[in-house]
């Protein structure tokens, strides 16, 4: 009975990690200039499909995949912001929302195109397969990888947003962009580089989601949902919100499937559902 | 706190100014008593009746309008179709899906006759998003005016119209009903002086002294307050 | 009565929705779905349009009153109007039920919101597969007739049946546009700020115009289940919540016909298309989603009264 809470508690935890890599870039980018970039898990899959491409094309080992996918991914997200987000700083919601899903649906057209339909799969190295011992219960390692990883990005991220220039500048762009300006913050610029650092950490994240959940051309929209939910509970522009968010979204998928698996995804929309009702602005949220 | 032991009585027919420098808390004086604001402490009566729980659309039924200090006005409906709505919303008539707009000729007519005693007929058919900054601001007012209230709260009505407008604008509201209670935000003293038979001084989110303009003219606090800024209206 | 003044081109348009009979006999199970979908989009237009309440699971209305509809016809009850009227009230009081928490949000937390509850209902509906069927959705049955004309194969009846409910719904949906209530949600739209200002229950407005958008949504479900004798899963999904925005803001919203508009075009267009590869569809309205928010922000109606403007 408790070896089970303790595996859905770890599998939980360790989905919530996935989860809160491709969520931690949006909600940023949401909280600072409030542009609702719904093609975020676009990003997502550029990154899974960058690291399909380097191992079973290339060659490539797993882990050197990890940060050109996260490269790969932060690249075409300049080049999104560039030509086409920037437009439409001002503009009302519904016209991002349509704008942002058109996007998605482009893209989920060219990688059908390119890639074909099927689910990808890509060979993680043995030392990541497998289960590790411990306590009486077994580990998947994978899982343990994916905790490690995320925790560790949090931590990076924590650190250099209270530590470094760009951080405190990322800071107060969130907080009150006018003020920033106001203080020679170039908020432009600034907006540019985190675009690019949410969508390189959401192509990081559809990396390592391939072994857990696969890697499909209809990845940009089956997990679109999840991770609104995660943003839009834990708060935009809150880092922390989104962490405990995705945790606690990861948490209750895990517990839903297996306690509850009659009630399937009805368990976590309407836990967002009453979350949201309570806390319109989210968990931690500041607007 | 941004507000704080405020204890004011605003009695009928009279005009008062509500001055002081920025961020002293004059539009959140405003926003509490509207309801757009919950208070802390403290209750809040109109005519007698404490209004302190009630809704801000409530309050405007009771007779409590206000105008914006920027203009909210509704871009693509037509001046007079934004007055007659809110003679529509006075009247409760507002919940009628069936009966066309037409059949409601007694309530565009009185819009009609709000538009023209602020001499903004000629723009009854025009958008709001068409019409000049300063019709505008008559368009706030006129919205205000078509809830038929009793107290009128008016956040700096003048701001941005340049001065021979605004002495227009003023005279409007001088010419209202004399049992119309009127607050008015204002910073420009020769339209305080002229137009405020009483003056409230605000600073710091706490009223610092009330009275009436020779008064207030001659108060020591208020012209420190102003460092010489504030022009004395001739005695 | 006083009533509005019927423009000789609405007149035309009316006409020509008839055309179908005589020049396409062989599209009209076409005509009848683009129909129902003009009949959806037109009830989503009621609170995005006027009101301004962007909802990501309208849906969930839509699919409620297929259901209903389909349940009363697999009990036996194959009387299509008076089914008609039960899947509408379905809808609409799921829609009332609603409303309560919708209204009470904007932006993001609206969005997210109207997102999850329609998810909800479709997870509800898989869950309950005793009486929803589940996954399969609802067969097995038929309606035969409507008012003593037999549902045939060519589809006359089901295109006759469901543009006479559109064209009652849309009278519905111009009388209240153009009534004081109407002029109330315009006001909500415009600034929603202004309007507890002059006295208006904001919310109170927008819960009755969501029950009536849920009302419409449902009787065009309910359509759509006569006219197929099925019903699937499909009807509450997100991809059907997504399709309806799309097409209201394809063809124009806030302007009466859009939903109309959008519907003709996208639904021939996906017709047209759907025998070559279906990644080109994904493709062609993405781009087309793109093309429409930066060049035609108020959509093909917006862009004709600007083009029509220029030319007087």
């Amino acid at each position: 009975m408790l070896s089970s809470l303790a595996g859905v508690l770890f599998d939980g935890f360790a989905y919530g990690m996935l989860l809160f890599l491709l969520s931690v870039g949006l909600t940023v980018t949401l909280g600072m200039m409030n542009f609702v970039n719904l093609a975020h898990c676009s990003f997502a899959m550029v990154g899974g499909y960058t690291t399909v491409s380097l191992m079973n094309q290339l060659g490539w080992p797993f882990l050197a995949t990890l940060p050109a996918a996260f490269i790969t991914a932060g690249i075409l997200s300049i080049f999104l912001e560039r030509t086409l987000y920037r437009r439409l700083y001002r503009a009302s919601d519904l016209d991002q929302c349509l704008l942002t899903i058109g996007i998605v649906f482009i893209s989920i057209a060219a990688f059908a195109w390119f890639y074909g339909t099927e689910q990808q799969s890509a060979r993680v190295p043995s030392y990541l397969r497998g289960s590790l011992e411990l306590m009486g219960m077994s580990f998947a390692a994978y899982r343990l990888f994916l905790i490690v990883v995320g925790l560790a990005i949090t931590g990076i991220l924590i650190v250099s947003l209270e530590h470094t220039r760009f951080g405190a500048r990322v800071r107060a762009a969130v907080d009150n962009q006018r003020m920033a300006r106001g203080l020679g913050i170039d908020v432009e610029r600034t907006f540019m580089l985190t675009f690019a650092l949410g969508g390189g950490l959401a192509g990081l994240g559809g990396a390592l989601a391939i072994e857990v959940v696969g890697l499909d051309p209809t990845f940009a929209l089956g997990y679109l949902v999840y991770v609104l939910i995660v943003v839009a509970v834990g708060g935009l522009g809150s880092i922390g919100g989104s962490f405990a968010a995705a945790v606690v979204l990861g948490i209750s998928d895990m517990a839903g499937k297996y306690y509850f698996p009659w009630l399937g995804a009805f368990l976590i929309y309407l836990v967002m559902v009453a979350l949201l009702m309570w806390r319109p602005l989210g968990l931690f949220g500041k607007r | 706190m941004v507000a704080q032991e405020i204890d004011l009585e605003l009695p009928e027919g009279l005009r008062y100014a509500l001055i002081g420098p920025n961020g002293a808390g004059k539009t959140t004086l405003i926003n509490l008593m509207t309801g757009m604001l919950a208070p802390d402490a403290g209750r809040i009566f109109l005519g007698g009746q404490d209004i302190t729980a009630l809704r801000p659309d409530a309050r405007v039924k009771r007779g409590l309008a206000r105008t914006f200090q920027i203009n909210t006005l509704f871009p693509h409906l037509t001046a007079l179709e934004s007055v007659a709505l809110a003679v529509l919303e006075r009247e409760g008539h507002a919940h009628h899906w069936w009966r066309s707009l037409a059949r409601f000729a007694p309530q565009m007519d009185e819009a009609f006759s709000i538009l023209k005693s602020l001499n903004l007929q000629a723009q009854g058919d025009r958008l709001t998003r068409e019409l000049a900054y300063g019709q505008q601001r008559l368009l706030e007012i006129a919205l205000a005016l078509a809830t038929r209230p009793r107290v009128l709260l008016l956040d700096e009505p003048a701001a941005g119209v340049p001065k021979d407008e605004s002495a227009a604008l003023f005279a409007a509201i001088a010419g209202l009903s004399g049992h119309l209670s009127v607050l008015f935000i204002e910073h420009d003293m020769d339209v305080v002086f002229r137009f405020a038979s009483r003056i409230l001084v605000m600073v710091g989110g706490r009223i610092l002294v009330e009275g009436t303009p020779e008064e207030i003219a001659r108060d020591e606090r208020v012209r420190e307050v102003y460092l010489g800024k504030a022009r004395h209206a001739p005695a | 009565m006083a009533n509005v003044n019927v423009k000789p081109l609405e007149a035309v348009f009316w006409l020509c929705t008839l055309l179908p009979f005589v020049l396409a006999p062989n599209y009209l199970s076409l005509a009848s779905q683009i129909a129902i979908t003009a009949l959806f989009a037109l009830s989503l237009d009621l609170i995005l349009g006027y009101a301004g309440i962007v909802s990501l699971g309208h849906a969930a209305f839509f699919g409620t009153g297929a259901y209903a509809a389909g349940l009363l016809a697999k009990h036996y009850w194959t009387e299509p109007l008076s089914g008609l009227l039960i899947a509408a009230l379905s809808a609409g009081l799921t829609g009332y039920a609603m409303s309560h928490i919708v209204v009470r949000f904007r932006h993001l937390a609206l969005i997210m919101l109207t997102l999850g509850l329609g998810l909800l209902v479709h997870e509800a509906a898989n869950s309950a597969s005793a009486l929803t069927g589940g996954a399969d959705g609802l067969q097995g049955f038929r309606v035969p007739s409507v008012l003593g004309f037999g549902f045939d194969l060519y589809g006359r009846t089901a295109y006759a049946y469901a543009l006479v409910v559109l064209f009652l719904c849309f009278l519905i949906s111009r009388r209240i546009i153009h009534s004081p209530f109407g002029l109330a949600l315009r006001g909500i739209r415009e600034n929603a700020t202004r309007m507890p200002a002059i006295g208006a229950p904001s919310r109170a407005h927008l819960r009755k115009v969501y029950t009536i958008a849920a009302l419409m949504a449902g009787i065009a479900g309910a359509l759509l289940t006569h006219t197929t004798s099925t019903v699937s899963l499909e009807v509450l999904s997100f991809g059907r919540s997504a399709d309806v925005l799309v097409i209201l803001i394809l063809g124009g919203a806030g302007r009466l016909y859009g939903g109309i508009i959008g519907a003709i075009v996208y639904m021939v267009a996906r017709d047209q298309f759907s025998g070559i590869n279906p990644q080109y569809w994904y493709f062609w309205i993405g781009l087309l989603l793109v093309a429409v928010v930066l060049f035609l922000p108020n959509g093909i109606l917006g862009g004709l009264s600007r083009f029509s403007r220029r030319r007087t």
